[in-house]
């Protein structure tokens, strides 16, 4: 499983980065954690609202920064 | 009448704050409000307390509102208008649309790339900093209502024109070509419960105060300096209503600081106590929040320096002429 956090380096992308990597390894995954940071990167997304969270290519949330609870219920 | 007069005085002015801050300056420290020393601590926690107080319940409900307006949503409103009507929806929706500045490019690539026109993603880029809903509710306790319902209509005007002249500059080609070349994701329109939308407001809350909290006791804070310890007329040598050249001074000095408005307005309020014109502490204020390093920088990486240079000049000018025309008629307002 690829997880990827959108975000250009802002206090809240970095949170959700943490948050991310904390759930992952809660519930003991074998995924890698990404950040991407470039911009053209991220457009290609065409999401409006960072961060955001990719898992396998998927965007499953934006502009938001979710609790640990709630990344291991999406993980699940 | 008296009832609105009241609400107005002490919710929106908290002349109870006031009156508990003189208290405890006069009886606990032992000064008085009118020393220097004295004045300057009263400015300083009067200020503090209550910008504090109106900013955390002012963002709450509006972030209760803007959780009807994600981008995504505006962005499917402006579609569905054209000329210069798109203008005054975009700079209209500027003030309602959460957004903070470290979500502007992507929002202005995501603007872009759904094919809206350029001129109305810039209407929609100056207003949104220049005039939020809590600004206008500040400025209303610090001012007046007269005032802030007309920075309100001067920051759309200023929005509106400065969208329709870009937009009418033909600067497409001056976008970097990345821009247009991505797929759109339409994320499905979650509904949210209503308990959902109190968490983000609370959320929202909590976000802003711990990114603007300094901001706002450094701006309190050179207000207090400004407001009891230089003397009048050091700053009517520079900024004085009879000086032609203050509201250039104002703007200029403006345009490189970056701060949140809620730190610019007791600085502002400092500059008109001491006699400064409405117009010139107005431009201070919207040149510091409309345009900053940062995000200049930001959208640097996505426009070409060309389109850059004339949305910073298109702004500037704006703010100036805006300085101008209220220290002309700004007797009207106070």
């Amino acid at each position: 499983m690829i997880i990827k956090i959108l975000g250009t380096g802002c206090a809240n992308c970095n949170k959700l980065e943490q948050n991310t990597r904390k759930a992952v390894d809660e519930l003991g995954l074998a995924a890698t954690v990404e950040k991407v940071q470039d911009l053209k990167a991220i457009a290609r997304y065409g999401v409006m609202r960072i961060p955001a969270l990719v898992i396998d290519e998927e965007i499953k949330v934006v502009g938001k920064v979710l609790k640990v609870e709630e990344i291991k219920a999406l993980l699940k | 009448m008296l009832i609105f007069t009241w609400l107005n005085n002490q919710l929106l002015k908290m002349q109870w704050l006031y009156d508990l801050v003189q208290n405890f300056v006069e009886q606990v420290l032992g000064l008085s409000i009118q020393d220097r020393l004295g004045g300057s601590i009263h400015f300083f926690i009067y200020d503090v307390v209550k910008i504090f107080i109106l900013l955390s319940v002012l963002i709450f409900t509006i972030s209760y509102v803007q959780s009807f307006f994600p981008p995504e949503r505006t962005k499917r409103i402006l579609g569905g208008y054209k000329g210069i009507t798109a203008n005054i929806f975009g700079a209209l929706l500027g003030t309602v649309t959460p957004f903070c500045s470290c979500s502007s490019i992507p929002l202005f690539i995501g603007f872009t790339s759904a094919g809206l026109p350029l001129g109305i993603t810039f209407s929609f880029l100056i207003s949104s900093p220049l005039v939020d809903l809590a600004s206008i509710i500040l400025i209303a306790s610090i001012f007046n209502w007269k005032i802030a319902i007309a920075y309100v209509v001067v920051g759309l005007i200023l929005a509106v024109i400065g969208g329709t002249i870009i937009g009418n500059a033909k600067l497409e080609n001056h976008v970097e070509s990345f821009v247009y070349s991505n797929a759109m994701v339409d994320m499905d329109q979650e509904a949210l419960t209503v308990k959902e939308r109190l968490d983000y407001a609370k959320e929202q809350v909590l976000n802003i105060v711990k990114r603007v909290w300094l901001y706002i006791l450094i701006g309190v804070g050179i207000g207090a300096v400004i407001h009891n310890w230089i003397p009048e007329n050091v700053i009517s040598a520079v900024l004085g209503q009879d000086k032609w050249y203050s509201v250039l001074v104002a703007t200029l000095v403006g345009v490189p600081m970056y701060a949140d408005i809620f730190g610019t307005l007791p600085i502002a309020e400092a500059l008109v106590y001491k006699g400064v014109g409405l117009g010139t502490a107005l431009s201070f204020m919207m040149a510091v929040t409309a345009l900053s390093l940062p995000s200049l920088i930001m959208l640097k990486t996505a426009v070409k320096i060309k389109l850059l240079a004339i949305f910073f000049a298109v702004v500037t000018l704006g703010i100036i002429i805006i300085g101008y025309t209220f220290n002309v008629f700004g007797y009207l307002l106070m």
